[in-house]
């Protein structure tokens, strides 16, 4: 439990960090510390280490990762480096590559880098939805249904709205952003935060208003597990509307080359 | 040597992954369904084989599918469980460290008692010793509805108790912790909390509430196993795994 503790411990106080936005400088270059290394360095790292030490730090990158999965939190190269990898950091790409076959052979998720600038990383589920109902009902997350009706709003309306229009969206179904709701608490907090770190949404200062305005669009861990054309079937039922008649749209949602279609809503 | 998973065994484990502990008739239902969703082939006598397969791959990562008994009603439950405490766990990246010192007390308080519950005014005392930061009363309030939430404790009449999952999962812990305190029940051999104690001083056995329903089971005269002093309890009924209503 001591050693629980103290994970916790570094854990809390990076995700402050992150919070706080204002350190942000400073983790650019914390990363920047971090030189991926060489095919020849990695080989030399691993004859330094014993197969045991190096499944025992796949195994440690693993469990951080899945931890991370449950909030949706990418995990930065930066951190995970920092935290978890630490002494193993010239047999890094191993270990990662080791780790992406555990996702992938045991527990039927992809890891993917979601943001090749500032290197994050999320896991997405590889199994497509059964045709019938699972006789176990997972616990489903309710914010999911708020952020599916957000993503369309922004989706139809051509990728990017000002924030006005999904408060007063939401407040047309009862979510007054104003108030603090009785499921999802503070509207906001949850909508340009919460969303926002996860990477469903982004959430962008226009520039040269005054009062201040904000716009959404779709963030990166959308773009890879969201849909489009569960939206637009959505959209169509809800309108009773053939989805096809939204041309752009469709033609958005079905061009999307193969590889980084998602093929389930989410997990 | 791990053996070779398909999807129907990784459908299985997200499964288990999103909701932590399912009772076994859900676990066989669930099976089939992942069979059938993957068109492998399904043997319904082969649930444990099956749960094998994928505790031989997650081995590596320190993880497994563990069966374990409810002590309420004595059925049997497969909980997902971490069994390393050297990496992140699921409990420390959803709670506060004094968070977990209070389900630590928590914890102490349900181990040395008598019937392995603790009531929520004890909880709410041992709140103000704690050495990490304190927790207010409504906080700790708060912090109880979670821990049955998250299903780590159960709640009846302002008792609490230690959910199966949460023996499942620590047991090895609570053993190691726990070595003096510990009981073991004398049928099943697994640690006891709630249970029947002989009343022969000399003797003391426990013995899990299910277990003595199966234990003493058509037997007219109910003695000891241990010592062969009567034994005094009410024994209640043996409580059947609820079949899958068939209409």
């Amino acid at each position: 439990m001591s050693q629980r503790k103290r994970l916790s411990n570094t854990q809390s106080s990076s995700q402050s960090k992150r919070q706080s936005g204002a350190s942000a400088a400073q983790e650019e270059n914390d990363d920047t510390t971090f030189t991926q290394p060489s095919t020849s360095q990695v080989q030399r790292g691993m004859q330094k280490l014993t197969p045991a030490q190096v499944d025992q730090k796949t195994a440690e990158v693993v469990q951080y990762f899945l931890v991370k999965d449950q909030k949706k939190i990418p995990v930065r190269r930066a951190d995970l480096v920092k935290h978890v990898v630490k002494e193993y950091r010239t047999i890094y790409p191993e270990i990662m590559k080791r780790a992406s076959r555990t996702f992938d052979q045991v527990f039927g998720l992809k890891m993917i880098e979601i943001d090749a600038k500032n290197h994050m990383y999320i896991l997405i589920n590889k199994l497509e939805p059964g045709d019938g109902a699972s006789p176990i009902k997972s616990p489903t997350n309710p914010k999911m249904g708020l952020l599916f009706v957000i993503l369309s709003v922004i989706f139809m309306k051509g990728g990017v709205v000002r924030e006005n229009l999904i408060w007063n969206t939401l407040k047309k179904l009862r979510v007054d952003p104003g108030e603090k709701h009785e499921e999802f608490g503070d509207i906001k907090k949850v909508v340009a935060d919460e969303f926002v770190r996860q990477r469903y949404l982004e959430y962008v200062r226009i520039p040269h208003t005054e009062p201040v305005e904000h716009e959404f669009r779709w963030g990166q861990r959308a773009d890879v597990e969201i849909s489009k054309t569960k939206i637009l079937e959505f959209m169509g039922q809800l309108h009773e509307q053939d989805p096809q008649s939204w041309s752009q749209q469709y033609r958005e949602a079905h061009s999307v080359s193969g590889s980084t279609q998602p093929g389930s809503s989410s997990r | 040597m791990s053996r070779q998973m398909g999807d129907s065994h990784r459908r299985f484990l997200q499964t288990m992954m999103a909701n932590g502990i399912v009772d076994e008739q859900g676990a066989r239902t669930l099976y089939q369904y992942c069979c059938e969703t993957h068109n492998t082939q399904h043997a319904p006598d082969k649930l444990d084989d099956f749960i094998d397969a994928i505790n031989s791959n997650l081995q590596p990562m320190f993880m497994q599918i563990r069966k374990g008994m409810s002590e309420d009603n004595g059925h049997q439950f497969y909980a997902l469980v971490n069994m390393t405490e050297t990496v992140v766990t699921r409990m420390s990246s959803d709670y506060a460290d004094n968070e977990l010192e209070l389900f630590r007390k928590t914890m102490d308080l349900i181990v040395v008692s008598e019937n392995g519950t603790a009531s929520s005014t004890d909880v709410l005392n041992s709140a103000d010793t704690l050495t990490t930061k304190k927790l207010k009363k409504s906080e700790t309030e708060h912090l109880l509805n979670r821990l049955v939430h998250d299903k780590w404790l159960c709640e009846n009449r302002g008792e609490y108790t230690l959910s199966t999952r949460c023996i499942i999962e620590m047991e090895p812990y609570i053993r190691a912790m726990y070595q003096e305190q510990i009981k073991v029940c004398h049928i099943c051999h697994n640690i006891a909390f709630q249970c029947q104690i002989c009343e022969n001083s000399t003797c003391g056995i426990k013995i899990h509430n299910p277990c003595v329903a199966r234990y003493f089971k058509g037997r007219a005269e109910p003695r000891c196993p241990a010592c062969e002093d009567f034994w005094p309890h009410e024994i209640p009924e043996v409580r059947r795994p609820q079949s899958q209503s068939r209409r």
